[in-house]
């Protein structure tokens, strides 16, 4: 079964260690904050201004002073920490957030992305995602394998404008988990009842396949 | 004490005339100059450039001023939500300058600390690089970004005092205190305005040597974009 997005939120918070700052995109790398690993402290920085972002408030208790970069009202956490734009992404260029993770519409195998821009749609803007692709150095993208039109959105080479080049480490999709070695894309897991075939045939790029490939631990 | 006070917004906006480069802090609604964009909109002030992340929402924050056609280009970051700028824009009627938030952020810096330009990895090997510059520093490429040239910078701040001094609040700090002194003159309007004495120096964010005229804002609507709570099980 392909994962839902929740599920790839799941499977990509096991990659959250202990004491890291930790950037989360709009989507479903939102979603991973509800997944934190028992024994795991994390802090999360929001590109807008605050490190120590908390869940969103209680009805009421919304403060229009306090938003997150998807505008969504929050709450701070003990050791929460307040500052200006430029300073915050002074913060992600020198490379003191631990981990990014974002959202793609491409991911290609020498690493590069495409999240931003299709020709021809309305284009809204990159916000931070250049900042950021640019200078983590930890980078996971969340996505989804297949468009709905069932064509593999992991190829050889992105097709849409991109955000940044040879960024990305690593991909979580509905289908498996893969790295970004020199040589390409290597499946690292499947989702669980899903099998090699079907991801290979879901995929555009070439995949490196070494051994058995695990199924997917989500819970 | 150098007294910045002006005693209201019109006071605070005389001389932003029709073409020129304006800055406005806030992210979304968050933080915005409310109380400026108002006076700006009954002022008629056209051909304007703004320098803001976002562009508003349609019937709110820089969205006002979109209405009335008073905008002649954005230089934004993202600028989603907003359907009569999507038809201006598609229209070919407003020009749109799209960058990346941190160089967004480091060009008001810039500007604000006498950098010319400077050097970021962002947008390297994207559109954004394009005809600009680029050098490798320690085996990795960047781009050269050129500080920004703007007219007026209008910041909104929480607490200030006669002599500009402004304290900010939450994420409503934003972009607010990278865009005071990175124009020839910057406006601050605050929730509350303060005699000089009344902040402890300690816990002030920007010094009132960027500031030229600050004032106390009528009101402030403080608009939510996107209300999300948590849901009590």
């Amino acid at each position: 079964m392909a994962l839902d997005k929740n599920q790839i939120a799941k499977r990509i918070a096991k990659e959250l260690k202990h004491n890291y700052y930790v950037n989360l995109g709009i989507g479903i790398p939102t979603l991973v904050a509800n997944y934190i690993p028992e024994g795991i402290d994390v802090e999360f920085q929001s590109e807008n201004g605050i490190l120590g972002m908390g869940p969103f408030p209680f009805e009421g208790d919304e403060d229009a002073d306090l938003i997150n970069a998807g505008k969504q009202t929050i709450t701070t956490l003990p050791g929460a920490s307040f500052f200006d734009s430029a300073f915050s992404f002074g913060m992600i260029r020198g490379q003191h957030v631990d981990l990014t993770i974002l959202g793609a519409m491409e991911v290609a195998e020498n690493g590069d992305i495409a999240n931003w821009k299709i020709p021809g749609k309305m284009v809204k803007g990159m916000g931070g995602a250049m900042d950021l692709v640019a200078s983590a150095e930890n980078i996971i993208v969340a996505m989804m394998h297949v468009n709905k039109a069932g064509e593999s959105k992991i190829l050889k080479k992105c097709t849409l404008p991109l955000t940044g080049v040879g960024c990305v480490k690593k991909v979580v999709t509905e289908l498996a988990v893969m790295e970004i070695t020199p040589q390409g894309f290597k499946l690292l897991e499947r989702a669980p009842g899903v099998t090699v075939e079907h991801i290979v045939a879901s995929t555009e790029a070439d995949l490196i396949i070494e051994g058995e490939i695990p199924e997917m631990i989500i819970d | 004490m150098i007294n910045k006070k002006v005693n209201n917004v019109q006071d605070a906006l005389q001389g932003i005339e029709n073409g020129m480069t304006i800055m406005l802090g806030g992210f979304g609604l968050c933080g915005i100059p409310e109380n400026s964009i108002a006076e700006l909109v009954k002022k008629e002030t056209t051909d304007l450039t703004c320098i803001s992340n976002n562009a508003g929402v349609d019937d709110f924050g820089l969205g006002l001023l979109l209405q009335k056609r008073q905008i002649k280009k954005m230089i934004s970051s993202y600028v989603g939500e907003n359907v009569e700028f999507e038809r201006q824009m598609l229209s070919g009627e407003l020009e749109v300058d799209l960058i990346p938030q941190g160089t967004l952020a480091e060009r008001c810096r810039a500007a604000q600390a006498g950098i010319p330009a400077f050097f970021t990895p962002a947008g390297y090997g994207t559109e954004v690089a394009e005809g600009k510059e680029v050098r490798e520093f320690n085996g990795k490429m960047h781009v050269m970004e050129h500080a920004f040239k703007a007219d007026f910078a209008i910041v909104k701040a929480w607490k200030g005092d006669e002599a500009g001094n402004l304290i900010f609040k939450g994420t409503a700090r934003n972009f607010n205190p990278c865009m005071a002194g990175a124009a020839k003159i910057t406006i601050a309007e605050v929730e509350e305005l303060l005699p000089a004495g009344s902040l402890d120096p300690n816990e002030i964010h920007i010094p009132g040597i960027l500031v030229n005229r600050i004032f106390q804002g009528g009101k402030y609507e403080k608009r939510i974009e996107q209300r999300t709570v948590r849901k009590i099980f």
